[in-house]
């Protein structure tokens, strides 16, 4: 197994953290009005990131999902407002698990988003061709797609109809969306196993979503030591206090494990897909609550100019809480982590 | 490497031993010797095997199915040796290195002083020159393995006119040699594992020193360093009862394995071992890769702390009454009440948490260092612990 990054994936580190360093604006989307961050997608697609792991033959760039984790932890890091997560690792998943070759090169190549409903939708077979009906309650950046991957009973679907509500979220950063079907037509995407498809997008999806985590961790932790040399306050820098010392000692801690949870469930994703599901579980299980008692401690470090709304201590906090519930509550994830375990020999 | 993998493996099924005895101990170490497992990564002309990180972690991955009855030496290889190989003369690591690795001589580290605990440059125990030759005078405290131990690696002070830091010195020292009394010391499992130590005129010949007169100091930083990542290293013995593994199978047992809350404490015991476990793993990697751990043992050394502290709490919520009142004849028993009871030396031994918090903020994060009241004071004026120096 392979903990470290190689050559290659520090030179991909250092280009998307220079790229979100130039272009990544947040508050153009929570104080500005936009949905998305449009100019800095537009770059990503530029540079093939929002195809990394889709095959070549399919119109992505072939990379790995170690590879893919990098560019997720700098996302994390920069509380990047862009739909990669739904589109560019969810959707895109998804349609590379399925094979297919009608919508997936245009998400590869940014040119449209994608998001994915798993619950909530029902498809019948109408007319020699399908149609869905239902209600997918929490699509992550269901307000910004443009083609729906839906999963239901049925198997998987994809269209570019329904009806979509934007919903107001928490996380003022990743917009999500109420999408209603009613005999939408939508195609149907073949597979033996569709259940299989799903286990294993699920898998890739939490660490995809730890690595974002991840990068989240180590932002809130560099951000709150770079305070702590500066600020004053009773004639000395508020790290040379205990008080202050220790917390970011333990941030450091927990930074650096799920770290090495990631790195191992990344290299998992690429070389070991039996032992992916235990992996992915771990990593998600416990860098989730991780990341939101970092952020939080974060907030709480850097004192009242940490609850001002300028400051982004915030955006992490909330981006933190909206991710530690986006796929199953923390109770959820741990519980899905000991049925995993139960199936260790 | 699959052949280092397979040689290992069938080794130790054949060699490890059923019990801990000192005896079996060292015909264990020598025999690990022989077969060209000890020392792996230290080099060849001192008996060590001059083999990578890699071969290294393969025989902590496969020595981990086993209980290996190797911890009285575990001062001497993870401390002592690797401090004389950085440090040592040729002559010190051709004296002292072969027969630490072949398990002939067991070593420990005369470091705390009833004053001087964490406060390790504090302490008072005395090395005055006389001539050629060192006389030391004083008491060290909560020396583990010292009434086993052939030789030692003493920290004295040599110079109490200067700041604390600046006066001390390291010496190796023969533990059987006049001058040194040995008295154990009940620790509050009940056990003897470590002990007071006495110095009354120990005269100690100059190739005595370790590394330079006065640089004491550097040298405690170089062991305690391998000291953290000896002591956060974590390989968890096999039938450890706070084991993730253990404690599962010990759930089934009581019935208390579909138990919600049992499964979701079981579920985050098993996240906290994997995350030190694998942060370990990456340590390991990076030091092949150039990057040696430096303070990040410190990490190891806490997180392992903590774990050791989750595993109890998820003990006793499983075992519940049975970690309570156990039959006499009941071993499991014993042991779980060991295992609690042994969990608080992790969080002191080697470093208290709050020392090792204070080690990654500074070294690793590089925040502002706490104002220091004696840093150019010299020794002689300090109030140290509870007390003055004589």
């Amino acid at each position: 197994m392979q903990l470290v990054l190689d050559d290659e994936q520090r030179q991909l580190r250092s280009a998307v953290r220079e790229l979100l360093a130039d272009h990544s604006d947040v508050r153009s989307v929570v104080d500005g009005g936009a949905r998305y961050d449009r100019g800095l997608w537009r770059r990503m697609a530029d540079l093939g990131l929002t195809g990394l792991v889709v095959p070549e033959e399919l119109g992505g760039a072939g990379a790995g999902h170690a590879d893919r984790c990098v560019v997720l932890e700098e996302l994390g890091r920069a509380l990047a407002a862009v739909p990669f997560l739904a589109s560019a690792v969810l959707a895109a998943d998804v349609l590379t698990a399925l094979g297919d070759t009608e919508v997936l090169p245009a998400l590869a190549a940014g040119e449209k988003i994608g998001a994915v409903a798993l619950s909530g939708v029902t498809a019948t077979e109408r007319d020699g061709g399908w149609v869905l009906d239902g209600c997918a309650p929490f699509v992550l950046s269901g307000d910004v797609a443009e083609v729906f991957v839906v999963h239901t009973p049925a198997g998987w679907f994809v269209t570019a109809e329904g009806r979509r509500r934007a919903l107001t979220t928490l996380d003022p950063t990743r917009g999500q969306a109420k999408l209603e079907f009613s005999a939408t037509p939508a195609r149907r995407l073949e597979h033996a196993d569709p259940g299989a498809v799903l286990e294993r997008v699920r898998d890739l999806a939490a660490v995809a979503l730890a690595a974002e985590q991840a990068g989240g961790i180590a932002q809130v932790l560099d951000t709150i030591v770079g305070y702590a040399k500066v600020r004053v306050q009773f004639g000395r820098a508020i790290g040379s206090y205990q008080a202050v010392k220790h917390a970011c000692a333990e941030l450091y801690s927990t930074s650096e494990r799920a770290g090495s949870l990631l790195r191992y469930a990344a290299w998992a994703a690429d070389h070991d897909p039996d032992a992916l599901p235990l992996a992915a579980a771990t990593a998600q299980a416990f860098t989730g609550p991780a990341y939101f008692q970092a952020a939080a401690t974060g907030l709480q470090l850097h004192g009242g100019i940490g609850y001002t709304w300028e400051h982004d201590a915030h955006l992490y906090y909330k981006r933190a809480k909206s991710s530690e519930l986006l796929f199953g509550t923390p109770g959820e994830q741990w519980a899905r982590l000991a049925d995993r375990l139960d199936r260790v020999p | 490497m699959t052949g280092f993998r397979e040689k290992v493996r069938a080794w130790l099924a054949a060699n490890v031993p059923g019990d801990e005895e000192l005896a079996t101990a060292k015909r264990f170490q020598a025999a690990l010797h022989d077969a060209g497992l000890a020392g792996i990564t230290w080099p060849k002309e001192y008996g060590g095997q001059g083999l990578t990180a890699a071969e290294q972690q393969i025989f902590d991955q496969e020595a981990a199915n086993y209980d290996l009855p190797t911890s009285v030496f575990r001062i001497g290889m993870g401390m002592c040796g690797p401090t004389i190989l950085d440090l040592g003369t040729a002559a010190q690591k051709a004296r002292h290195i072969p027969p630490l690795l072949r398990g002939e001589e067991i070593w420990c580290q005369l470091f705390s002083e009833p004053g001087a605990g964490s406060d390790v440059a504090s302490l008072q125990t005395r090395a005055v020159r006389d001539g050629d030759s060192w006389v030391v005078n004083g008491q060290k405290v909560w020396t583990t393995v010292a009434h086993l131990a052939d030789f030692g690696a003493l920290l004295a002070r040599t110079d109490p006119d200067v700041p604390k830091h600046q006066g001390l010195t390291m010496f190796l020292i023969d533990m059987h040699a006049p001058g040194v009394t040995v008295r154990p010391l009940t620790d509050m499992t009940g056990r003897a594992p470590f002990n007071e130590v006495y110095f009354a005129d120990l005269r100690l010949p100059a190739d005595a020193v370790l590394g330079q007169v006065g640089g004491g100091w550097a040298a405690a930083v170089t062991m305690l360093g391998h000291e953290r990542v000896s002591i956060g290293g974590f390989v968890r013995k096999r039938h450890d009862p706070l084991a993730h593994a253990n404690l599962a199978e010990s759930a089934r047992r009581y019935g208390r394995d579909r138990d919600p809350v049992v499964r979701v404490e079981l579920a985050k015991l098993y996240a906290a071992e994997r995350a030190l476990t694998l942060f370990n793993a990456r340590l390991r990697q990076e030091a092949e890769a150039g990057s040696p751990p430096g303070a990040r043992g410190s990490v190891a050394k806490l997180a392992g702390a903590q774990l050791q502290q989750q595993a109890v709490a998820v003990a006793g919520l499983i075992a519940g009454p049975h970690a309570t009142a156990w039959d006499p004849d009941d071993a499991a028993g014993d042991e779980l009440a060991l295992a609690i009871n042994q969990t608080p030396s992790s969080s002191i031994a080697g470093g208290t948490d709050q020392i090792q918090r204070t080690i990654i903020g500074d070294r690793i994060l590089g925040l502002p260092r706490e104002p220091v009241a004696d840093r150019d004071v010299p020794f002689r004026e300090l109030r140290v612990g509870t007390q003055r120096p004589a």
